[in-house]
């Protein structure tokens, strides 16, 4: 009697049942709405607190709904309308809201004005920046030790732990043997069973640690500290993508360093003057006392607005010094909330000397969200062109 | 479909032709809730993919969750005419559904602007359309999605810019007529052409002759793209027409909701009340419905912005049947659309028993009742319809270089277009277009103002 009898079976199925349109529609929308933001990602990102969060690994960017634009008329100062309803002429049915708001009232149904948000996977920003910023990859050091025994997997064998059957190459072996076998042959047997085989082989190491070095002396404001975090952050998760297994080690100091938890690191407010040797030594103590550097790539992450104590020079110096030749590469950031920067405060001029002895580091100054990007991009292109 | 359901439905039917309506054949179908929330998005049960639709199929979501929103039928119009219920819905409410599918069949075979759009744009709507879907899917195969969707986006944003007084299969503008031969010289001419004292006459012209596209400004947007579109490949034409097609058959359907949902709506009401067939029970049930579906407000408010066309169409429709008997009744039906429909019939006597009145809304959101004529009145309610709802959008030139010019009737309009989504439409188009393309119109101010992509 009608489509569904034509179209389907006894027993539903229906043909309108088999895809939803709007699903695969509204699907489409939001990959439309993705291409958007990524395209305008390192802005987005920048300015969202994508640390409040960070366990969960996805970024929430609100973004509007795409309109699909028609010619429209200007909106009039007046719209007339028809309603119904016991009123007399003059009755005010909704009041004004003074300015701004105004599309609301005329047009409740305004689909530009609805927002909604997006998660985003920060594997996957991270994908599209270094795809976007066309960053390298972070490579293990090399020629060093930073080398450990590893199995892996290397040739195949006909006896073996189950758990270790090749079984495409076992399907492969029985077709062959039944090609030539002809039409009486059993499917498998077991001199076709094939098993991958494990041997030990030197591996470069794939464990990073990271030391992030906070100034949290009264200097440092919450500006400043944004940046850090956020420039921390994306430096971290650059690493996390090279290394299987990243340990992070938070130091913040004022003119005494104290070792924190990834939680309250950035919380941490302190009182007083500056000493980065004392954070400096910390890391050196917490590097010698856990990290092997024959076992791990070690990055360093220093943010500090460049004040330092003039007493501290020599120390501070000689405390980097001690450092860098434990570390694949060391980066300092400089935050503030001033412009024209050119890293000569106190704490720059340290680390372009140790730059100029031809250690593995690099500065950047950050006055803004904007920076953090171009800083991250010359972090992990001068560290490519370092560990090459 | 359920036996009792069944019968119910082959007896109503019966009763409905016997009141004399007249349509063609109704095929009934259930179906799951979901499927009519994708139809009132789409419009049709298989419609060409686009993103759009999937915003609009969000909201629709969104407001179904939020209970805001119940669909009770729909149907096309077509031989035979395709009607759609709820699965979930109660058999009474189906019972008054079937009823009122009936007064839609009937409108649709009658309405001469829905004849004269199912002349054109064919008896099988819902298997065009869906022939237009499987069309759009083999261009995706072929071209690739950013192309089709590039289409798809200047197409439908133009949807409604077609001009339903030319037929569906329009012919191009005829070729410029050749200048009339000069006369043979014979004795008459000779001495016209030599009156003392004056100059004789030059020669005609005959060079070429000045051929100028559109020869009036042209409304229908989509067919002009899709025929002198100088770099159009042939499926993207295709596409324009496609959507084309539907839009000759959304454009009455448009006209006429208040109408043809009245129309309806009146004969739900009389034919479940003269079904001595249902049990009493069934058709108290029935009639809560009808009164759900044509009261004028939200349940619990006394004041609405917007009229419910069930509700409005209705009452009108009472009244004609009142004033002119059911004859009468039915020639408005087959001649009117919703402009006459209104204008011809809501009286102020109605109007006032409706207490129907024109408020102004202002830009900071206050809403104000404004004291208003019977006119003011009906162009409040049917302004929002004109031109399909859209702008005056008209094709002005199609310069030699194949720039395309575009001119916008501000003055019917009242006013300028907004320039942002202008743009971005100009935008849509150029991509399809490939050569310049202009839109004139005016800004706040009445200056004109000249948009270009």
């Amino acid at each position: 009697m009608s489509l569904s009898d034509t179209l389907a079976g006894e027993h539903g199925n229906r043909w309108y049942d088999l895809f939803s349109r709007g699903t695969r529609d509204w699907l489409r929308h939001n990959e439309k709405i993705r291409e958007a933001v990524n395209k305008a990602l390192p802005d987005l990102i920048a300015h969202s607190d994508v640390l409040s969060r960070p366990e969960d690994r996805t970024v929430q960017v609100p973004v509007r709904f795409m309109e699909h634009y028609r010619f429209r008329l200007l909106n009039p100062q007046q719209q007339k309308g028809a309603g119904q309803g016991k009123v007399q002429p003059g009755d005010v049915l909704r009041p004004g809201q003074g300015r701004g708001e105004g599309a609301q009232g005329s047009g409740g149904n305004e689909e530009g004005g609805v927002s909604f948000v997006m998660e985003f996977k920060v594997d996957d920003i991270l994908d599209w920046l270094w795809e976007e910023l066309q960053l390298p990859n972070l490579k293990p050091r090399e020629g060093s030790q930073v080398e450990i025994e590893d199995y892996i997997r290397e040739g195949w064998d006909k006896k073996g732990a189950r758990s270790r059957l090749d079984r495409r190459r076992t399907i492969k072996q029985a077709v062959k043997r039944r090609a030539v076998q002809g039409e009486s042959a059993v499917p498998i047997t077991n001199d076709d069973l094939r098993f991958r085989q494990l041997v030990k082989r030197q591996q470069p190491t794939t464990n990073a640690v990271v030391f992030f070095l906070l100034d949290v002396s009264s200097s440092m404001d919450d500006h400043c500290r944004k940046l850090a975090k956020t420039f921390f952050f994306w430096a971290l998760q650059g690493i996390r993508r090279q290394f299987v297994r990243v340990e992070t080690v938070f130091i913040a100091h004022t003119i005494e360093a104290w070792e924190f938890q990834e939680e309250e690191f950035f919380k941490v407010h302190g009182e007083g003057g500056t000493q980065s040797s004392s954070a400096l030594q910390k890391a050196i103590e917490i590097a010698s006392e856990r990290y092997d550097p024959s076992r791990y790539n070690s990055y360093l992450f220093y943010a500090s607005d460049g004040d330092n104590f003039m007493e501290d020079r020599h120390r501070a110096r000689a405390a980097l010094e001690a450092l860098a030749p434990r570390m694949n590469f060391l980066g300092y950031a400089e935050v503030s909330g001033r412009h024209h920067q050119r890293l000569n405060t106190e704490v720059g001029v340290l680390f372009r000397r140790l730059q100029e002895q031809g250690a593995p580091c690099g500065s950047y100054a950050i006055s803004n969200e904007a920076d953090i990007w171009p800083a991250i991009k010359a972090f992990f292109t001068q560290q490519a062109e370092e560990a090459a | 479909m359920p036996a009792k359901l069944q019968e119910y439905v082959t007896r109503i039917e019966a009763l409905g032709k016997q009141l004399g309506l007249e349509y063609y054949p109704v095929d009934f179908e259930l179906v799951p809730p979901s499927f009519m929330m994708e139809v009132a998005v789409y419009g049709l049960p298989v419609r060409m993919p686009h993103w759009s639709f999937g915003v609009r199929w969000i909201y629709q979501m969104v407001q179904h969750k939020m209970g805001h929103s119940r669909i009770f039928e729909v149907v096309f119009p077509g031989n035979p005419n395709r009607a759609y219920l709820v699965n979930n819905n109660t058999i009474e409410e189906n019972c008054l559904v079937t009823a009122h599918v009936l007064g839609h069949a009937d409108f649709s075979h009658n309405n001469l602007l829905f004849v004269n759009s199912q002349r054109q744009a064919g008896y099988h709507i819902v298997e065009q359309a869906a022939a237009h879907a499987h069309r759009i899917d083999e261009a995706v195969e072929i071209a690739g999605q950013r192309r089709v969707e590039a289409v798809l986006d200047a197409a439908l944003a133009l949807e409604q810019h077609i001009d339903i007084h030319y037929p569906i299969n329009r012919p191009d503008y005829p070729p410029p007529k050749k200048p009339a031969e000069p006369p043979p010289p014979d004795e008459f001419h000779h001495r016209f052409a030599h009156l003392p004292g004056s100059e004789p006459p030059k020669p005609r012209a005959t060079g070429p002759i000045e051929t100028h596209i559109p020869p009036h400004p042209e409304a229908d947007l989509l067919w002009f793209i899709a025929r002198y579109g100088p770099a159009l490949e042939d499926w993207e034409r295709d596409i324009f027409l496609a959507v084309r097609e539907e839009s000759f058959y959304f454009q009455p359907v448009f006209n006429c909701q208040i109408m043809n949902e009245g129309w309806a709506s009146y004969w739900h009401a009389r034919i479940l009340r003269e079904a001595d067939f249902l049990p009493s029970e069934l058709y108290l049930n029935a009639m809560k419905t009808h009164s759900d579906v044509v009261r004028p407000y939200g349940t619990d408010k006394q004041i609405a912005l917007a009229i419910n066309p069930y509700h409005l169409g209705f009452n009108i429709w009472e009244r004609v049947v009142a004033d002119y008997g059911i004859d009468g009744a039915r020639r408005v039906m087959k001649e009117e659309d919703d402009f006459g429909f209104i204008r011809n019939y809501l009286s102020a006597e109605l109007a006032q028993d409706l207490d129907l009145f024109v408020y102004e809304a202002k830009r900071d959101g206050e809403v104000r009742v404004t004291e208003s004529n019977l006119h003011e009145l009906h162009e409040a309610i049917i302004g929002p319809k004109y031109n399909f709802g859209a702008p005056r959008v008209l094709v002005d030139d199609l310069r030699a270089d194949g720039t395309l010019v575009l001119r916008h009737d501000h003055n019917s309009d009242g006013r300028g277009l907004e320039p942002q989504r202008a743009q971005r439409v100009l935008e849509y188009v150029h991509k399809i277009w490939r050569r310049p393309v202009i839109l004139y119109t005016v800004d706040a101010r009445g200056e004109e103002e000249c948009l270009r992509a």
